[in-house]
């Protein structure tokens, strides 16, 4: 079980975090400031195990990497939303946070509800009530199981990717 | 078989003879890029991923755009891990005080027409104004791309844009593309490409055409594509070939949405805060005071754009509580506004001119603002906090609106 961080729609990575922190040396030093101008009490909230879900267009805005790293850092189990934006949804797979899509989840519940998550069967469950999530497609959710893209690599490096898969 | 322009692309890039939008390719990578903001985390992961070298230096272009003039301690050691890495692996595209990365790098000539290019941007879907396919990663891919010159994609589908007829004067094409990011949404184009064609933007400058593929993303788009003419093989300086021409989207290949618009119907409108999708005609803003105007940046930096803001700034002086900023978007952009009398026809109307780089557009420096400030200002974000606290409104316009609104000390249309 984990808590739920609920956020709007359009949340762009400069709200997740903000340009003035990228240059910190490491995610550790960044993490504090995570969705600052948003809720500063968040970083303090968070729990490992909790969960970010939100409307759509999750992580909109620049490439920065350090928007999924901090969130996983700071324990996020996994975010939710109905929709998510290309750069950060690549990111997210290629450093090992799950993000999942479901278009269900965010409007039936509240901040702070406790939910279940099951990747494998693609169900997150709050408050007695069931909502099927679409499953990553196997290329991406082999990279997530795996721990991320280095870890990935590592495996498949004999492993010659050519021409349509 | 029909085909989308980006299906051309990718197939032509992959060796094969035709994909189709939703495939998963790997492509052969042509050119990438990597900023100062994010060379030290590339490094790191190019490095912790086992590489010793770099697949092909030639390809790799490093640029110090965000970070010049190094405005804190953070900014020089970036500087200085860019320097190590370059010197390291051999690179020689190394450019440290030239430009906005997204001007120099069709403005330098490292990308041409079906080209496939990555950067550490979102902005990288720039690139598309010559027809190559361009579009924003994080450092860890970068990293695996630097060690094996290859990435997957999914080749995406493509919304195209059919624009006819003739701009009004006070209209741009930066006014163009906030239209259209307002009428699909800030998700309206997320994983797809976005295609421009018709008499109006075959009609436009290669600078013009930027501007639309620089704010492509804002729209979540992967990548904005223009077909290579003659204007495409002048800017890049290569001989227009049937490579070029037959990269273009057939009229009757499976689009997911066909937008058309008249030329006519554009006015001048503007971004509100602070988000880039909420789009109101200048007209209806007339009323608002402004403490600040920004004119530059990679998304309308270029020699056309100041020259447009000095043509309506000349002989006038903008409000006397009103800061104006211009930042041309590269040196070889300076040096001509410097040579042709455009500089000094802003500096008289009150301008502070800066080096060309990222600055204020990624709010570390050159003229943050504060608590209940407002700007008008010409680059491709108005998020929430992006120049300075986050009670600062940002309105996005284009280089003409700007000007005007910079003399009337509101906001008012060209």
């Amino acid at each position: 079980m984990g808590k739920i961080f609920r956020f709007h729609k359009d949340v762009d990575t400069d709200q997740i975090i903000a340009s003035q922190y990228l240059l910190y040396p490491d995610i550790e030093e960044m993490k504090v400031h995570t969705f600052e101008s948003l809720d500063k009490t968040f970083a303090e909230r968070v729990q490992p195990g909790d969960f970010v879900v939100a409307d759509e267009n999750f992580g909109c805005g620049s490439s920065r990497e350090q928007a999924p790293s901090v969130l996983k850092a700071l324990g996020v189990k996994a975010v939710i939303a109905k929709s998510f934006a290309r750069i950060f949804y690549r990111n997210a797979i290629n450093i090992g946070l799950p993000v999942i899509v479901c278009k269900d989840l965010y409007d039936h519940v509240q901040d702070g509800d406790e939910m279940e998550l099951d990747m494998s069967a693609g169900v997150a469950v709050v408050d007695g009530a069931e909502y099927a999530c679409t499953k990553l497609p196997e290329y991406m959710q082999g990279i997530l199981d795996q721990g991320g893209l280095i870890a990935s690599l590592n495996v498949e490096a004999d492993d010659e990717k050519e021409g349509v898969r | 078989m029909a085909q989308t322009f980006i299906e051309k692309l990718i197939a032509r890039n992959i060796g094969a003879d035709s994909v189709r939008a939703g495939n998963i390719v790997t492509v052969n990578v042509d050119r990438v890029m990597i900023h100062d903001i994010f060379i030290p985390f590339a490094a790191a992961k190019f490095e912790e991923m086992g590489f010793t070298k770099l697949w092909d230096p030639d390809k790799v272009v490093l640029i110090n755009d965000h970070l010049v003039p190094a405005s804190q301690t953070d900014d020089t050691r970036h500087l200085r891990v860019g320097n190590e890495f370059a010197e390291k692996y051999g690179m020689t595209h190394v450019h440290r005080s030239d430009g906005i990365c997204h001007q120099l790098m069709t403005e330098a000539g490292y990308v041409k027409p079906g080209d496939v290019v990555f950067g550490t941007d979102s902005h990288t879907t720039t690139y598309g104004c010559v027809g190559a396919f361009s579009t924003g990663i994080g450092y860890t891919e970068m990293a695996s791309i630097l060690g094996t010159g290859k990435l997957w994609v999914k080749v995406p589908e493509t919304i195209r844009v059919k624009i006819t007829g003739k701009l009004a004067p006070n209209v741009t094409s930066k006014d163009i593309i906030l239209t259209l990011i307002g009428d699909l949404g800030a998700d309206g184009a997320t994983y797809k490409a976005l295609e421009f064609v018709g008499d109006t933007v075959e009609d436009m400058s290669i600078a013009s055409r930027m501007t639309i593929s620089n704010m492509a993303i804002e729209a979540g788009a992967k990548c904005a594509l223009f077909k290579a003419d003659e204007k495409t093989a002048e800017y890049c300086q290569i001989p227009l070939t049937e490579k070029e021409l037959s990269l273009y989207g057939d009229e009757d290949a499976s689009y997911c949405q066909v937008i058309e618009y008249q030329a006519e119907d554009f006015v001048p409108v503007l971004a509100c805060p602070s988000q880039v999708d909420k789009i109101r005609p200048a007209e209806e803003l007339q009323d608002i005071t402004i403490d600040q105007v920004f004119i530059g940046s990679c998304t309308n930096g270029r020699l056309e754009d100041l020259m447009a803001a000095a043509q309506i700034l000349k002989g006038k002086k903008v409000a006397p509580f009103v800061k104006l900023i211009v930042t041309p978007a590269s040196r070889k952009i300076y040096q001509e506004a410097a040579a042709n009398g455009t500089l000094q026809i802003l500096a008289e109307a009150g301008a502070m001119i800066t080096h060309p780089a990222c600055g204020l557009c990624c709010g570390r420096a050159g003229g943050i603002l504060t608590d209940g400030e407002r700007i008008v200002a010409t680059n491709n974000r108005n998020f929430l906090g992006r120049m300075g606290t986050n009670k600062v409104e940002i309105y996005l316009a284009s280089p003409k609106t700007a000007a005007a609104s910079a003399v009337a000390g509101k906001i008012v249309s060209a």
